[in-house]
């Protein structure tokens, strides 16, 4: 017993050592497989204040290329409006805007940490379940697709970015219904690829790549990018597609959360098939 | 007197980190290098101090870090690392002469200081892109991580000791 004690004494840095790394290493691990814990990422509390905090200074600085931006959009659903209302003289009816009426809700949220240099990259958002963020909404900008909710506190939440390696999204080529799955290879913060396009469809550089409609997390056409360059996978028989996305990843400021409203029946719909498989 | 070298050390660990998550986190020159500085802090760290408290006080410094920067825990992992090992390193840099109550870090030759700080940097720099990669099929990425990154944290890491050791003296 007395030695036992002694060789605690004599090794306890050792034993602490160990014992601390043991405990960062279950973290590592943990993070490489599934969902980081609940509380120990960017979107509690005390994170969460500092970067809304600094944030709150930082952002004066492009305030009028933001509102450029917001300006530009605006512009474009403007016309996409008066265009409509031109060509089927149908008007708005009032019934159409209630809530829950509607596929889709969104809330407009601010980002106050991006991320896109590591091989895992997070987003934090000004917006938490208080505003009824919840876990695995879709995130998008004015240009296009930007990620998945994956964790809320109450004033904030994280987003895992499709720059992420565990990003894996549904998507499609325009015009054509044949989908596949969008990932990233870690090489280029403005490049992302896809995957299982198979090689009999014709494709060429400059086509445009949207959301599909096999995602119960975003709607359907929301743009991704332009093909950059294709090439077949190793077993010859579907494409690898290099993506250029829209977005513009080091330069974001402004996101919309899309909540699919039906999102609960279509998983129950879905549920039964996938476990009887 | 003790109490002054408390509070140098807590806002040592807060600046540093502050200056980590909101400064060199975004650097992002040439779309990754993004240079790791608070290694200062372990740097700068009283030598004859209770070595489990410093290891343990090293713990919550990179986990600090790792919540900020949403890399759970590579920092951690990678700061534990050194500060168990730095009387290793030390020993390595300075000789056995570190150990005397004379030894003071600014005192030693500038060569052997600039070791002891790379020596610091590129062990770190090896656990945590390892740990980030998790995946020997990309060594090379590794490799090269850890190299542009150590030599831009290098720099860095210089250039705000020797700002920052001029003040200490005064």
């Amino acid at each position: 017993m007395q030695q036992i004690i002694n060789f605690i004494f004599r090794n306890k840095n050792l034993l602490l050592y160990l014992f601390l790394l043991f405990i960062s290493l279950a973290f590592t691990i943990q993070s490489h497989s599934y969902h980081q814990s609940k509380f120990f990422n960017s979107a509690n509390w005390l994170t969460g204040g500092v970067y809304k905090t600094t944030n709150g200074i930082f952002s004066y600085f492009n305030l009028e290329k933001e509102n450029q931006k917001l300006v530009d959009e605006n512009m474009r659903l403007r016309r996409i409006i008066i265009n409509n209302e031109y060509n089927e003289e149908v008007a708005i009816d009032s019934t159409a805007l209630d809530s829950t009426l509607l596929d889709y809700t969104i809330v407009s949220a601010k980002i106050i940490k991006n991320s896109y240099s590591n091989l895992d990259n997070y987003i934090t958002l000004n917006k938490g379940s208080k505003d009824g963020i919840k876990q695995d909404m879709g995130v998008i900008t004015p240009n296009g697709i930007l990620g998945i909710i994956e964790n809320t506190s109450g004033k904030f939440s994280r987003v895992q970015s499709i720059l992420n390696r565990k990003s894996n999204l549904n998507a499609k080529l325009k015009n054509t219904d044949n989908f596949g799955s969008l990932i990233w290879d870690t090489k280029d913060f403005n490049t992302v690829q896809l995957i299982d396009i198979p090689r009999r469809i014709p494709i060429k550089v400059g086509d445009t790549i949207l959301t599909g409609a096999a995602s119960s997390i975003f709607p359907e056409n929301i743009p991704i990018g332009t093909i950059k360059s294709f090439g077949l996978d190793v077993s010859k028989s579907s494409y690898t597609i290099n993506i250029s996305l829209f977005n513009d990843m080091s330069n974001l400021k402004n996101v919309y959360i899309i909540n699919n409203t039906n999102r609960v029946v279509l998983e129950e719909l879905e549920s039964p098939v996938t476990n009887g498989k | 007197m003790a109490s002054k070298y408390y509070f140098i050390n807590i806002v040592r660990f807060i600046m540093l980190v502050l200056a980590q998550v909101l400064i060199c986190n975004n650097i992002n020159f040439w779309g990754f290098i993004n240079p790791i500085i608070y290694i200062l802090f372990l740097y700068w760290y009283p030598i004859k101090q209770n070595r489990a408290v410093f290891i343990i006080i090293s713990f919550f410094l990179g986990f600090t870090v790792d919540i900020f920067s949403d890399t759970l825990a590579f920092n951690t992992a990678a700061t534990l690392t050194i500060a168990y090992l730095r009387p290793t390193i030390m020993r390595f840099c300075f000789g056995v002469n570190f150990e005397f109550q004379s030894f003071r870090l600014n005192a030693a030759p500038r060569i052997q200081q600039l070791t002891y700080l790379a020596l610091l940097i590129v062990i770190h720099h090896t656990v945590f892109f390892t740990l980030e990669v998790f995946n020997f099929d990309n060594f090379l990425l590794i490799l090269k991580k850890i190299l542009v990154v150590s030599i831009a944290s290098l720099f860095l890491c210089i250039l705000l000791s020797s700002l920052f050791s001029v003040k200490k003296e005064n």
